[in-house]
């Protein structure tokens, strides 16, 4: 039944235009005499700079680091951490910390008129954060609440249990610290922590705006070519290969849904199986228009947002497949989701289906680079492992030539469900019937 | 330190605005910079007109008008935008429904077709809506249910400050009501809120306005004319004295509260509105601002903090009866009362003593960027123009938005802050059930 009044006979979709060839923006790079290396990106949509310092912040003590990037901008010799606030504020900015496992992130935004007074209260902050007790300790409280927040979340909770799952006794496998370590930090330890790690060897500043980026990079010299080089580096171990097993059950009594994730092989940017695989990876769940969302979403009404993603650390990638569904139903979705995977690794996929994820592949390359924020977060990411954004032009190059073939070669090897790993979070009492039918699983209760 | 003032720039993106013999709005915005569009189509219906009965049907249909349309079947249309390399989306408003797309620019008559063939007709169809009333549940549950804090305080607190169905009531829909919705109901819906008459389409990015309005023309031209309904009045008095409630959420670890004050008309009083949109930043924008570093800083009677104009958090696209909020996660065994009498004490001292040195042209330095920001991807400026034409009929106000914001005066964010009363307050306090 439908409700359409207007007249008319069928109308047929109008064909695309020519399309338009990625063209990666004006940039500089240069290296400074302390390590680190800058590189500036001109977008001039808007009056505004983008900034992001990535510094190697590898194997750290998890508490410690936590705490060092919640408590870096409290406080220097000469400024508090309202004055340090105030001061950003003045030119339109702000600054935010974060780590992982492979990364400590200084991330900002500003007016561009205040780039220069940005940059200036970056290096403030690098060379003489001071982690002032009295703010040590407050941030320490509320850090610990909100891992205990974030402890009583199923998505939080469910990758947390993926993460020890995948990475047994790698860094990688345990990312979130316990409130207990957290208590135990104390400022010594982080301005012991700092001058040890938080230096410009190794370290990657991108700014991206409304800049000349020779100009932002002398800029960026001015301003930081005194922060010292001396510090220790250290490097991750390659993570362990993906070791298939039974299912993990862990138990959350009493949840509504099922928090379903799926580990599956993968390879780093530069592999020559990248994008053939990414392109399997959209036609399996990657996107909306997927199999995977097309049958236990818009077909079945098993969930709201399944995806598939590949994400790319430092010391390896993996590709990682989330849904939460209804408890009820938890068992049938986890086997439409072993369908699928199984359907594509071993069946080619069709050319139509291969053009259509192809062509979301390429276009969101082009919308991704459209934003001063979108391009700074990309450059970033390119560069803490180890690439240029005209390795864009060239993934695009490698999306375009992979053929049925390559996609088909990529889904055997990597998206069988065989290679799984698998982690469920839910109602033990309620799915784990549904489950045991279909695999073999190993229950564990919440820690 | 001296207030060195930052002077505050202005986008000046070119507006073109015509409107279809149909009645459709149609707002475009030319910008060559990069080789993509964004496509918005907003109709002016949302949370607050939806039946008694039928709460979380305004959200529901949307879901709906993604299910197939008069030539395209189900599935084809996230197909047609991902296939042309875009991305897409929907959403519920309390006082609007939008429908976007992000594409690469070569897609452009792609996208009008797709708008333009849903706006004609949506496939409303018994297994689409007994498949989506399904998927909307999970969102609920994903979302609400199975998460601590799910719904604070968008969904809870309206209700302890309102009083009126439309104003009040759950927006995301009871289960029982989205169950019982019926095909019969989305045509209703449809024919009575989805009129040419009641949508602007506004687009943004890499176009050329002559061929673009060319574009417009032939796809939408023939959708048939329905004119807008009439919009309802949902004023509702102000609050005399003080509403406080609470719950318990199962799941919480820790305290949270949510405090609500009534505001002045957005829209036919924007320039007595525009001050308590600076006021909830200079409050809580940031460890130098006024709540953040009294509460969070130095009583640490709170760990984080946020403030806001309208439930949804966008200040620039809510029509009256609307609120300033504020809303606070606490420590363990944190005493909310006491948090609500500092918030009390801070406003009390804003109005007296004013602002700080420097304290106001440095937020306003910060909302610009924020606004700025906001409008750099071409989406984000299709969207609020969209409803910036249906809201005001004034597309253009977004180029003005920083500057205006950075006219409002000392005088006017205290007189502002004075209003914000106890008496005049909603507030729900969440209790933590779920402490481990």
């Amino acid at each position: 039944m439908s409700v359409t009044t207007a007249p008319a006979g069928p109308r047929t979709l109008p064909p695309l235009g020519p399309t338009r060839k990625l063209t990666v923006p004006k940039q500089a790079e240069r290296t400074l005499r302390n390590g680190l290396t800058v590189i500036a990106v001109r977008r001039p949509a808007v009056p505004l700079v983008e900034m992001r310092l990535w510094v190697p912040f590898g194997r750290v003590h998890l508490a410690r680091g936590a705490m060092l990037s919640q408590t870096m901008l409290s406080g220097t010799e000469s400024m508090t951490s309202v004055q340090i606030a105030a001061e950003l504020q003045k030119v339109g900015g702000g600054l935010s910390a974060g780590v992982d496992p492979d990364r400590l992130m200084l991330s900002g935004a500003g007016l561009v008129t205040g780039l220069d007074r940005m940059l200036e209260l970056l290096a403030e902050v690098l060379t003489g954060a001071s982690y002032p007790s009295d703010e040590v300790s407050t941030e320490r409280d509320r850090l610990v609440d909100r891992i205990q927040v974030a402890q009583s979340q199923p998505a939080h909770l469910a990758r947390e249990a993926l993460l020890k799952r995948i990475y047994g006794r790698h860094p990688y496998a345990t990312q979130t610290p316990e409130p207990g370590q957290i208590q135990a930090v104390r400022p010594a330890a982080l301005r012991t922590l700092h001058s040890e790690r938080v230096h410009p060897t190794g370290a990657q500043l991108v700014l991206v705006g409304d800049v000349q980026p020779e100009k932002a990079l002398d800029a960026a010299e001015r301003a930081l070519g005194g922060w010292s080089g001396a510090g220790r580096t250290a490097e991750l171990p390659a993570t362990p290969p993906l070791e298939p097993g039974p299912l993990l059950l862990v138990d959350r009594p009493g949840s509504v849904q099922s928090s379903l994730r799926i580990a599956l092989p993968a390879v780093s940017r530069t592999d020559p199986d990248h994008a053939p695989l990414q392109l399997a990876n959209l036609i399996f769940g990657g996107y909306f228009s997927s199999r995977w969302v097309e049958n236990i979403r818009e077909d079945k009404g098993y969930t709201y947002g399944p995806h598939s993603v590949i994400e790319h650390s430092v010391a390896g990638s993996v590709l990682v497949a989330a849904a939460d569904v209804a408890t009820e139903v938890t068992g049938p979705a986890l086997l439409e989701t072993t369908y699928e995977l199984g359907r594509l690794a071993s069946l080619p996929p069709k050319p139509e289906e291969l053009e259509q994820a192809r062509q979301y592949a390429l276009g969101t390359l082009q919308l991704g680079m459209s934003t001063q924020a979108g391009l700074a977060a990309l450059t970033s990411a390119y560069a803490g492992n180890g690439l240029r954004l005209d390795f864009l032009a060239e993934y695009a190059a490698r999306l375009a030539r992979a053929s049925i073939d390559d996609v088909a070669r990529a889904a055997a090897r990597y998206l069988a469900p065989a290679r799984a790993a698998i982690v469920v979070l839910g109602d033990a009492e309620r799915i784990t019937p549904g489950l045991a039918a279909l695999t073999t699983v190993q229950t564990e209760q919440l820690a | 330190m001296a207030a060195r003032r930052s002077r505050i720039p202005a986008t000046k993106y070119p507006v073109e605005r015509f409107t279809l013999d149909n009645g459709l709005r149609v707002v475009l915005t030319p910008d060559r910079s990069a080789p993509v569009i964004g496509v918005a189509v907003v109709y002016d219906v949302g949370i607050r007109s939806e039946p008694e009965g039928r709460t979380g049907f305004a959200h529901l249909f949307e879901h709906l008008m993604f299910q197939g349309s008069e030539n395209l079947e189900k599935l084809a249309h996230f197909r047609h935008v991902q296939g042309a390399g875009g991305t897409f989306n929907g959403s519920t408003h309390l006082d609007y429904t939008d429908y976007f797309e992000t594409l690469p620019s070569n897609a452009l008559e792609r996208a009008l077709f797709l708008e333009a063939d849903r706006m004609r007709g949506p496939r409303l169809t018994e297994e689409n809506l007994r498949n989506q009333v399904d998927v909307v549940k999970e969102e609920i549950r994903v979302n609400v249910l199975n998460r601590p804090y799910g719904g604070f305080p968008w969904l809870t607190l309206p209700p302890v400050m309102f009083d009126t169905f439309p104003n009040a009531h759950d927006g995301y829909g009871s289960f029982d009501d989205l169950e019982s919705a019926t095909v019969a109901d989305a045509a209703d819906f449809f024919r009575r809120y989805y009129a040419s008459g009641n949508a602007v389409l506004a687009v943004s990015g890499d176009i050329d306005v002559a061929e673009a309005t060319e574009l417009v023309t032939r796809h939408f031209g023939d959708v048939p004319a329905r004119p807008a309904p009439q919009r309802p009045d949902f004023t509702e008095p102000d609050l005399s004295a003080e509403r406080r409630t609470s719950y318990t959420d199962a799941l919480a670890p820790l305290p949270a509260v949510a405090g609500a004050w009534r505001v002045p008309d957005p829209v036919t009083d924007f320039a007595g509105y525009l001050p308590y949109v600076v006021l909830a930043e200079v409050l809580t924008d940031g460890d130098a601002s006024r709540l953040v570093e009294r509460l969070v800083q130095r009583d640490r009677t709170v760990t984080s903090l946020g403030g806001y104009l309208g439930f949804m958090g966008d200040p620039f696209d809510v029509r009256d009866p609307t609120a300033l909020l504020l809303q606070a996660h606490l420590p363990p065994g944190g005493d909310v009362d006491k948090v609500l009498r500092t918030i009390d004490e801070e406003l009390d001292r804003l109005a007296t003593d004013g602002l700080t040195d420097g304290e106001l042209a440095r937020t306003q330095a910060r909302m610009a960027t924020h606004l700025l920001r906001d409008t750099d991807a071409v989406l984000g400026r299709a969207l609020r123009m969209a409803v910036l034409e249906q809201q005001r009929g004034e597309p253009g106000l977004l180029n003005d938005l920083p500057r205006l914001v950075g006219e409002v005066t000392e005088e006017q964010v205290r007189a502002a802050a004075a209003t914000v009363r106890p008496e005049r307050r909603a507030a729900i306090e969440v209790i933590a059930g779920g402490a481990r």
